[in-house]
């Protein structure tokens, strides 16, 4: 099987430099008028081949795992005999030379979904499969000459392996790294289709139109990957928080922010033709940063707790990034003028305004997050000793910034595309504004004192404009079900449903609006953590907030995997028995390494986590940390809400699927009356 | 219009007063300088929020910055002590002296300029003022909204 990896990832490397070769020479053929349809047709099967190949190394991998063939290194050091046949499957992904081949498996999957949908448009998809092809034919080079998978071990082949790193042993982890990298790796598509659209001066917005799905499902996998990170954190880490801003976290964020600038700007693109190049180096930058982040997390550059990640690879990414950029760069150059604005802006006081300030809030935000991550390298560089750049850092520059984003998020959908008159300003904002005052005073009579810290009053802050925001959206679908009850005699909840199904890119993303509201509310909650820790001896307690821990009984099993250790606590809330918790600490006997297995009560408003965070050695009483953390459920029911309201995005609206005939008119070629436009999901 | 007007003065005037309030206290003092330090046990941890079982920096650490809190009513001195004692990195963030203030004002610098850049490419003079023209309806974009 390692023999049959080795040659399938050989052979894809093969493919991916005919499809990138050939396909340029197809190309430049076409562009001078030769006939190239042969040529052409042979690289993008050249294209398909390469998923083929790159899916039996995949397999190859995964199989050696399950045979627990330790002959192949990258086996030995990432499984045991006894991992559960889940984990062996991910472990895939759970080591760097594994991970890069489940990367080029999805990115030549993407590949293949691409090429085969090809006559979308098969001139542009023949360009941005090309590009693609390049991008794979760099992965490949990787993983056949700098970061092998399939590598053997040297002299004698050891009966056992060292086994998982055990904070991957998690359900969680099973599914958030290909989630995160199904959206890295899916960014790679429209970048593809505006590189090649730049070079061959593409007419119109249709690539906006073609990538403009795969950036939501793309973004939706990396929104997904990025909170089950931050739930596994939370679950497995035993900190008591979600998000430490970590560099490989962090890594994680850049594209998010950008591409979310992506979907929101590209907007003002198909409406009225305005930031063309912001759009372009939009999707260019979310690319390159998903593949700086890549380049910052293995290259060791910045220290991180996901050291395990860490190799002398990051040179190969640093070189690809600085040649993606020159690319970039040379084409942008080169074709500038054909992405001159149709339109200038016209009033401060319009929609297209907030979307500029929103993207610029955004980009601000990735910009602090990026500095931030590297301001210690450039500290060590220029001073000579490093710097801590750590969480207080990151919240004091986000945080406002996040607060402005809300605003904005709240504000925008009120403005008028050009301009808005003051009346109209009054008229819409009016409730907004006394629904986001009175959530204030709420809470600052039900105990929120934004006057004692910094944390109470961001939480006042975001709560508030999370009721601006909300009230805004509500009054929105109002609004819009409100005329179609009119006209169709519906009840006004059918009628918001006809409104969504009618425009399913603008409704479903105030349902991400809302889904991002739910969030922040969840976030807000962190400024009332309690925390404490305790020794608890059978039968003594400790109280927290409203709780009482009480101790059952510690006790200790085992398995051929590992050892474990646990507390069984009796919990009560205000004297009143709630159940049991077992807080526990696990000791995996392959790699010889602790875990711990939080025991977390959630509900609504708060979250009971308890942590055994092992015994006094000299009392031998377990020791119990216990903390409160008000709200965080939200985060996750947010996370379901955005996912909803991404997935609604996506949907074909009813009108375009009632008037087929008009999909088959090109956008970019014919001029269609307003009212009969072909109508693509989100206007 | 007067409501409005209303509004937006009462939301000025609760936002000065929350940000004129300040908190003081020993506990506030000691929550503040925890979570402005790093656990320098190597967990790249906030010191109040060090969870790393058997550590030997933490506890030390926190009772350390406790002592230093009854004897000591500089802030920025009990950092300085800290600093001195286990270096640079000790402190979460970077301060506000010499190279450092770099970071805190960068991110607003690029703000900033990239606010100007984009102006100049897409706002034109006359889009500064407000219109107090109400959109008609042949102002619509070219999709309907």
């Amino acid at each position: 099987m390692p023999l049959f990896g080795s040659f399938a990832l050989l052979l894809a490397l093969l493919l991916s430099a005919y499809c990138m070769v050939f396909g340029a020479i197809a190309l430049r053929q076409q562009a001078i008028g030769m006939p190239s349809d042969r040529l052409a047709e042979t690289t993008r099967r050249a294209g398909i081949a390469i998923w083929v190949a790159v899916a039996g190394a995949g397999f190859a991998l995964v199989w050696a795992a399950l045979n627990n063939d330790f002959s192949v290194a990258y086996i030995l050091h990432h499984t045991n005999r006894d991992l559960p046949l889940p984990y062996k499957f991910a472990a895939l992904w759970s080591g760097q030379e594994g991970s890069l081949l489940f990367w080029a498996f999805l990115l030549s999957t993407y590949g293949l979904v691409l090429r085969l949908r090809h006559k979308v448009d098969v001139k542009l998809t023949a360009y941005a499969s090309t590009i693609l092809a390049a991008v794979q034919l760099f992965f490949l080079s990787l993983l056949n000459f700098a970061a092998r998978p399939f590598s053997l071990v040297a002299g004698n082949i050891p009966p056992d392996g060292n086994g998982l790193n055990p904070l991957l042993q998690y359900p969680e982890m099973v599914i958030h790294p290909p989630m995160l990298y199904l959206g890295y790796v899916g960014f790679a598509v429209p970048f593809a289709f505006a590189l090649g659209a730049l070079i061959m001066k593409y007419p119109g917005e249709k690539w906006i139109h073609i990538t403009r799905r795969w950036t939501m499902v793309t973004w939706c996998f990396l929104t997904c990957g990025i909170f089950l990170g931050a739930h596994w954190a939370y679950s497995v880490l035993g900190w008591g928080g979600y998000w430490g801003w970590d560099p490989v976290e962090n890594a994680s964020f850049f594209p998010w922010l950008t591409g979310t600038a992506f979907l929101h700007s590209v907007m003002m693109q198909e409406k009225r033709g305005m930031l063309k190049t912001w759009n372009v180096w939009l999707i260019f930058s979310t690319f390159m940063l998903s593949i700086l982040g890549t380049f910052l997390t293995r290259s060791g550059v910045v220290s991180s707790v996901h050291a395990f990640a860490q190799s002398s690879i990051g040179e190969w990414f640093m070189w690809f990034l600085a040649i993606v950029f020159v690319v970039c760069l040379y084409f942008y150059i080169r074709n500038r003028d054909h992405l001159r604005s149709e339109h200038r802006l016209e009033s401060l006081l319009s929609r297209e305004s907030s979307f500029l300030f929103q993207n610029l809030v955004l980009l601000a935000s990735c910009f602090a997050i990026l500095w931030g991550t590297l301001f210690p390298v450039l500290s060590e560089w220029i001073q000579g000793h490093k710097v801590t750049v750590g969480p207080p850092f990151f919240n004091r520059v986000n945080v406002p910034i996040a607060m402005f984003l809300l605003l904005l998020t709240g504000v925008g959908p009120l403005l008028a595309w050009r301009s808005t008159s003051w009346a109209s300003l009054k008229r819409n904002f009016t409730i907004p504004v006394i629904a986001t005052v009175t959530t204030a005073i709420l809470l600052m009579v039900f105990g929120v004192r934004p006057w004692q810290d910094a944390a109470h009053f961001y939480s006042l802050m975001a709560i508030s404009l999370g009721a601006l925001v909300t009230t805004t959206i509500v009054s929105e679908f109002v609004r819009g079900g409100r005329v179609i009850a009119r006209h169709t005699g519906q009840n006004l909840l059918a009628s918001m449903l006809t409104l969504t199904r009618r425009n399913t890119r603008r409704y479903g993303g105030y349902i991400v609006h809302f889904g991002v509201v739910v969030i922040v509310v969840g976030l807000s909650g962190a400024a009332f953590n309690q925390q404490k820790e305790q020794e608890l001896g059978f039968h003594e307690q400790m109280q927290i907030g409203p709780y009482t821990l009480v101790c059952d009984t510690s006790t200790e099993e085992e398995n051929p995997n590992y050892q474990i250790s646990y507390a069984i606590l009796n919990v009560y809330k205000n004297g009143k028995p709630i159940g049991q918790m077992f807080p526990a600490r696990k000791f995996f006997k392959a790699s010889q390494q602790p875990d711990t297995i939080v025991a977390n009560h959630s509900t609504p408003i708060e979250d009971l986590y308890v942590i055994y965070a092992g015994k006094n050695l000299d009392t031998d009483k377990p020791i119990i940390k216990a903390f409160i953390n008000p709200l965080v459920m939200w985060i996750w029911a947010g996370v379901w809400v955005l996912i909803f309201g991404t997935v609604v995005a996506m949907i074909p609206p009813i009108s375009a699927a009632t008037v087929p005939s008009l999909q088959q008119v090109r956008p970019s070629t014919v001029a269609l009356p307003v009212s009969s436009e072909p109508v693509e999901a989100g206007d | 219009m007067k409501l409005f007007r209303r509004i937006s003065t009462s939301l000025l005037l609760i936002t000065f007063s929350v940000l004129l309030l300040g908190a003081t206290g020993d506990r506030a003092r000691f929550n503040d300088l925890g979570h402005r330090m790093m656990c320098v046990c190597g967990c790249n941890q906030i010191l109040l929020e060090c969870n790393h079982v058997g550590c030997t920096y933490s506890d030390r650490m926190r009772e350390q910055l406790s002592a230093a809190i009854q004897q000591e009513s500089n802030d920025e001195n009990i950092l300085q002590t800290f600093v001195k004692e286990y270096g640079t990195t000790v402190l979460a963030a970077p301060t506000m002296r010499g190279f450092d203030r770099v970071a805190w004002i960068m991110p607003f610098a690029v703000f900033l300029a990239g606010g100007s850049f984009d102006s100049q490419l897409e706002i034109p003079p006359t889009a500064v003022r407000c219109t107090r023209r109400a959109r008609s309806p042949g102002s619509l974009p070219r999709k309907g909204t």
